[in-house]
């Protein structure tokens, strides 16, 4: 029988099958931030246990409340910049380094095929856009991942999406997310791996496929994956290159982790591009999701674009490409939040925050506050964002606010209206 | 090993995320005991009462797809420092369910229709659950009313509530 991509990764591997079809696998890499790191790091120290398995495999930022807004959060930046230090984790990002976790770590080439990566965080899922396992997990799973490399699975079960033809002009990776999820519902891949493939996947920047993969915990899977192909190669070479002769050598090793033909699946889901338009999410679920035109003229108080769904820069030059010349309108505020430093720099470089500036945008740094209502960008009760985020749950930008989430292409149209409206782009 | 007995609290919807059991703006504590006011803050459910409704209970009884969202650990803390060890439900989000048997407590799957069966019979009144892990079953009691349900658990997660967590575990094994 062949095999999904995510039972190739499990089988190369494994460490132990204690009981039945859990299985502890071997680390590649564990990704930690402040606000789930630090209590592991107390347990372990009170432990008497305060060890890493292996500072290189281990790379830390404090991306979720940056720079610190109180004496709470400056703590938990503290705690590990004073670990990274202590163990000698040589990537650390620190202020003025530092971005949202699954943008950042992809960019520095953290991410390889076939890696099994694991963090305190539920959107590690983004990972498996380089055709990685790379799942979120709770504080306990990050602690036993620092001391000892490992984690415990079920052995994965795989829903595999296929979305085939061509998208309509205007209509983006997050639209296919959120049509999926909406299909799936908010468990419906529980336990289970989403493979994404098909021509729209083949055709997809490696930002595009990290917004897919990043928002299939909101479906309940444990990870999304896409298969390694060129692109993947392209994204990666500069890490790379002094690794194989050539791009094509590359490719050969990373396909060693595409799926078989004969690979069994839980379900098979097939999706014609053709009939997606953009998508925007109406309740407190993301299953809850409709087409935008279905909610055309719903007043909105702040708009934001950033986020490890859509902060990179792709994101940044659809919202530039339609803000440009144009400011935003008098009934709302709108805040952009480039994911990295890096991404910040070229968006300088190409004009794109000056046009977010001129329109009206409030540019701030690098962080995941607003999207989690942390920091950043926080609702009042009452108030409504239309958001590039991945939640939309009752309170979570801020207590008694509400969240529709969208494509950067659909927020930056509705900053200009002041209400949700279809972008300009999308002539459907 | 920790105990799953005592006063049932009914949450009577499904989905219920892990903002909804400890708001982000809790994030910022780094002791679990800094979380115990906080347990289910923004949960708005008819009937549930967050001010009276936590303190006198050991046992939450949802629906399904039961701790959904965020991978924070800090939804079995807010728990676990209330005192309550054990989540009964028609399902769980991955990560909740597994960071509730790493922390030694039990996050306990029972099908739809016996899920329904007790809030049918229980909801609304003063109910106790009594946990005998031996024989995998729960007695559900309100007044003259008594009910036996059998249940089960992976054998690792049975190894991980008697090792008191995953950390235990792995210390030990790997």
């Amino acid at each position: 029988m062949g095999k999904t991509i995510a039972e190739k990764i499990f089988d190369s591997h494994r460490v132990d099958n204690p009981f039945g079809d859990i299985h502890v696998i071997r680390l590649d890499a564990v990704f930690c931030h402040e606000i789930t790191t630090p209590v592991a790091i107390n347990d372990l120290v009170s432990r008497g246990m305060d060890r890493v398995f292996d500072p290189k495999k281990i790379k830390a930022v404090i991306d979720h409340v940056t720079p610190a807004k109180d004496s709470k959060t400056a703590l938990q930046g503290k705690i590990l910049r004073d670990w990274a230090r202590r163990h000698d984790i040589i990537d650390f990002f620190d202020i003025g380094k530092n971005g949202v976790c699954h943008a950042i770590f992809p960019e520095k080439g953290f991410v390889r095929p076939g890696y099994t990566i694991i963090m305190g965080d539920s959107h590690t899922c983004t990972h498996g856009a380089f055709g990685a396992f790379a799942a979120g997990v709770g504080t306990t799973d990050l602690e036993v991942g620092i001391l000892k490399g490992v984690c415990a699975f079920h052995y994965p079960k795989s829903i595999k999406v296929v979305v085939d033809g061509e998208l309509p002009k205007g209509v983006f990776a997050k639209d296919v997310i959120l049509a999926i999820i909406g299909r799936l519902g908010v468990n419906g891949a529980t336990n289970k791996v989403i493979e994404f493939e098909g021509s729209v996947v083949d055709s997809m920047s490696m930002e595009a496929r990290m917004t897919l993969c990043n928002m299939a915990i909101e479906a309940g899977g444990t990870c999304g994956i896409c298969a390694p192909d060129m692109t993947t190669v392209d994204y990666l070479w500069d890490f790379i290159k002094d690794d194989y002769k050539d791009k094509d050598s590359a490719l050969a090793d990373f396909r060693t982790y595409t799926a078989d033909a004969d690979a069994e699946y839980d379900q098979v889901i097939r999706m014609n591009a053709a009939e997606l338009s953009p998508m925007v999410t109406f309740g407190y679920k993301p299953d809850q999701v409709k087409p935008v035109k279905d909610m055309e003229g719903t007043a909105v108080h702040q708009v934001y674009i950033g986020s490890c769904t859509n902060g990179r820069l792709e994101d940044l030059r659809i919202a530039a490409e339609i803000l440009k010349g144009k400011t935003i309108s008098p009934e709302l505020r709108a805040i952009v939040s480039p994911a990295t430093p890096d991404i910040f720099k070229k968006a300088l470089d190409e004009g794109i925050i000056k046009i977010f500036m001129d329109a009206g945008f409030c540019v701030t740094n690098p962080t995941c506050g607003a999207c989690l209502g942390m920091s950043n960008g926080v609702l009042a009760e009452g108030e409504v964002c239309a958001s590039t985020t991945n939640r939309n749950f009752n309170g979570r930008m801020g207590k008694g606010g509400m969240v529709h989430l969208m494509s950067p292409a659909t927020a930056a149209e509705t900053a200009v209206a002041g209400v949700i409206k279809n972008s300009s782009m999308y002539k459907g | 090993m920790k105990q799953f007995n005592g006063k049932v609290l009914f949450l009577d919807r499904s989905d219920i995320n892990t903002d909804e059991i400890i708001p982000a703006r809790y994030l910022t504590e780094i002791s679990k005991e800094a979380l115990k006011p906080y347990l289910l803050e923004d949960l708005e459910l008819q009937g549930f009462d967050v001010k009276k409704d936590i303190e006198p209970a050991q046992v939450v009884i949802s629906r399904a797809n039961f701790g959904c969202g965020s991978s924070r650990e800090h939804a079995p803390w807010a728990f676990e420092v209330n005192d309550i060890n054990l989540v009964i439900g028609e399902s769980f989000a991955r990560i909740f369910k597994q960071n509730m048997f790493n922390c030694g407590m039990m996050a306990v799957e029972l099908a739809p229709e016996t899920i329904d069966e007790i809030f049918s019979t229980f909801k609304g009144k003063e109910t106790t659950l009594e946990t005998d892990l031996a024989s995998g079953t729960f007695t559900l009691s309100s007044g003259s009313v008594k009910k036996e349900i059998p249940f089960s658990i992976s054998g690792f997660d049975r190894a991980l509530v008697e090792a008191e967590g995953w950390v235990g575990y792995a210390d030990k094994h790997y």
